[in-house]
């Protein structure tokens, strides 16, 4: 596997409004994953969790500080270094809490546009839309409307969607806060396999103490400092057997 | 993928409804067009029809059409006389306004140059032109009237004896057509009662002259009925409808009857311009505004549906975005709905009002032309009316989707 971190965020800084409502929602923020690592930020609320997910996202550039992703410097403070929709499309994935798919198009559909939009045939991109939903065991459900899918199939296939670039970093915004524990684990399992199998490396947001395990490394965000606390020392996937919703990685 | 029609079929009611609903409003906006045209070529029609190379009028009038013209029933006899003139025939027309089957019946009288004119350029649906003198007449189907129906004007009895179709006079009465003197009579008729108070008042004012009072006689001549007093003259026309003699010099025509300080001449065109630029022209302007209206609140409501459409997209818009979407695959999604919208409303305009149309009081011609604009028109109106929309939509984003 490439040595190359799949991201590194370099002393970020962010700092809304100015002179007396000057805010600084993230002070000097450092962070480094690994290809295939799963991190966990955890923190309170307005602690600036979402403020460096956004920034590490290339949604919302910091005030100061650099970003690289897959060895490819991106961000030097709020300047671009290249077209960040372009680069956001090829190279990161977002999955979050809820209303992550598009409700007017199917499993397969929300997988295959973000293919199309990077370029992707339509028949190329069916195909390998259906070859990710049948690696995250949702293929039965590929023609199906959101509203027609659990909250552990929307993630699965937000998931799906996430990875369908194959991108350098997946950013996941509290995917498991809609789903009850049993789906909440199956979906921070899923975490940890593609990370693994793909070579993404993974950054989750999440207030789920429960799922620690699956983490090789938990972050901690508060009043917009980023503290490294620990590493874990067991993966879930080797920690936890399959459960009956996870299908196997094939390859 | 289009994400234009996916959403759509995410949502086809709601589509379908609304795109009935604007195409309702488009075909409003389709048939002022129409309706306009039809009245303009109700107007024509009939001046085309009859194929008058000139028209003599009241003196200074710009009738019969435009406005009220009398011209003596000599005229034609007159004008005759004059060289390079191969015909020359009395028209009259006037509207009436009479009562039956106790409803209102309006029709537009014209009269027939009996012997010369008996109808036979009139096209007819059913039934034949004029074969007789009196009581025969030709009527529009507008007027309801049936082929061998008889109707009663005054005091006399009239039999349909042949039917036409879209013959309108401009004010969207149907016409009738009789011979001249079956017209006027319809026009001039007076109760017995009005006959007799108007001998007492002639009497009456030849008793007071001075004349009558020196020669009696007189006055005893004028109280005789009207057809045997030679001094008084026979109901007055409408006009004198002239064809000019192959190769005569129609300004050598024109010029001498100008000459008659008496009445006027008017060529087929200038009775066309007066129509359409004097009662015609009100109705058009009136029915354009209409359309210019109706063209903006379209405009509005198509604007405002897009608009609408739009905020209950903002967060696909936004997740659209935060996967990478290009701002042409936004702005394509919502042009193409506002396209889709337009010219399915459009379709839907044409095919309702292709159903509907004939079933107007009055003729709603919808010509090709129309349609072409019409078509620009709801172009420019989808593009226009989508830009809230697309603003909406740029403005939108990415961390939107993760709220």
């Amino acid at each position: 596997m490439d040595n190359t971190p799949a991201i590194e965020a370099i002393e970020l800084t962010k700092v809304y409004g100015s002179g007396n409502t000057e805010v600084v929602a993230m002070r000097r923020a450092s962070m480094s994953v690994r290809r295939g690592e799963v991190v966990a930020l955890l923190g309170p609320s307005g602690s600036g969790k979402s403020t460096f997910l956004t920034a590490v996202g290339l949604i919302n550039p910091p005030t100061s500080g650099q970003i690289h992703i897959g060895g490819q410097f991106v961000l030097d403070g709020p300047h671009a270094r290249m077209n960040l929709t372009s680069f956001r499309r090829k190279h990161v994935g977002f999955v979050f809490q809820k209303s992550n798919l598009i409700p007017f198009l199917n499993a397969r559909e929300n997988v295959q546009i973000a293919l199309e939009l990077n370029d992707t045939s339509p028949r190329a991109a069916k195909k390998r839309a259906l070859e990710l939903l049948d690696n995250l065991g949702v293929k039965d459900r590929s023609e199906h409307l959101p509203t027609e899918l659990s909250g552990g199939q929307q993630q699965r296939v937000a998931v799906a969607r996430a990875l369908a670039n194959q991108p350098s970093i997946l950013l996941a915004d509290e995917p498991t806060a809609a789903l009850d524990s049993v789906t909440g684990r199956q979906v921070m399992e899923l975490f940890a396999r593609v990370a693994r199998e793909h070579g993404t490396g993974v950054i989750v947001v999440t207030h789920d103490h429960r799922a620690l395990s699956v983490f090789d490394t938990i972050y901690e965000m508060e009043d917009g400092l980023l503290i490294r606390q620990s590493a874990s020392t067991t993966r879930v996937s080797e920690a936890i057997p399959h459960s009956s919703e996870t299908a196997p990685c094939p390859g | 993928m289009n994400l234009a029609l996916k959403d759509i079929q995410h949502n086809l009611g709601r589509f379908v409804l609304t795109t009935v609903g604007v195409g309702m409003l488009l075909m409003v906006v389709m048939g002022m067009a129409g309706i306009y045209r039809g009245v303009v070529e109700d107007a024509t029609l009939l001046i085309d029809r009859i194929g008058a190379d000139l028209w003599i009028v009241q003196h200074d009038t710009r009738g019969p059409f435009a406005e009220v013209s009398r011209v003596p029933a000599s005229l034609m006899h007159r004008a005759r006389a004059v060289p390079g003139v191969k015909d020359s025939r009395e028209f009259v027309y006037h509207t009436i306004q009479r009562e039956r089957d106790g409803k209102p019946f309006r029709m537009a009288v014209l009269g027939l140059s009996w012997p010369h004119d008996k109808g036979e350029w009139v096209p007819l649906v059913a039934g034949r032109p004029l074969a007789q003198g009196h009581f025969e007449m030709l009527a529009d189907v507008s007027l309801g009237v049936r082929l061998g129906e008889r109707l009663t004007f005054g005091k006399e009895t009239y039999q349909v004896v042949g039917l036409t179709r879209n013959m309108i006079s401009s004010g969207g009465d149907g016409i009738a057509f009789f011979t001249v003197a079956d017209a006027e009579a319809i026009q001039f008729d007076t109760s017995g009662e009005a006959v007799r108070l108007e001998r007492s008042a002639r009497k009456s004012r030849g008793e007071r002259s001075e004349l009558g009072t020196k020669q009696p006689s007189l006055v005893e001549q004028a109280s005789k009925p009207s057809g045997e007093l030679p001094a008084i003259a026979r109901p007055q026309i409408s006009a004198v409808m002239l064809r000019i003699a192959p190769g005569a010099n129609v300004q050598q025509v024109i010029r001498t009857i100008s000459g008659w300080g008496d009445v006027s001449v008017r060529t087929c065109e200038e009775q066309t311009e007066y129509l359409l630029k004097g009662s015609v022209d009100k109705a058009r302007r009136q029915l354009g505004l209409f359309r210019v209206l109706l063209t903006l609140i379209a405009a509005i409501i198509m604007a405002l549906i897009l608009y609408t459409l739009t905020l209950e997209k903002i967060h696909s818009i936004a997740l659209l975005q935060l996967i990478g979407a290009r701002k042409p695959v936004i702005l394509g999604l919502i042009l193409q709905q506002a396209l889709l919208l337009g010219f399915g409303g459009y379709a839907i305009a044409y095919l309702l009002g292709q159903q509907l149309f004939p079933l107007f009081p009055r003729r709603v011609i919808v010509t090709g032309g129309d349609l072409w604009q019409l078509a620009g028109i709801v172009l420019a109106i989808s593009v226009a009316s989508s830009i809230l929309g697309i603003a909406k939509a740029l403005s939108v984003q990415p961390n939107e989707a993760l709220g």
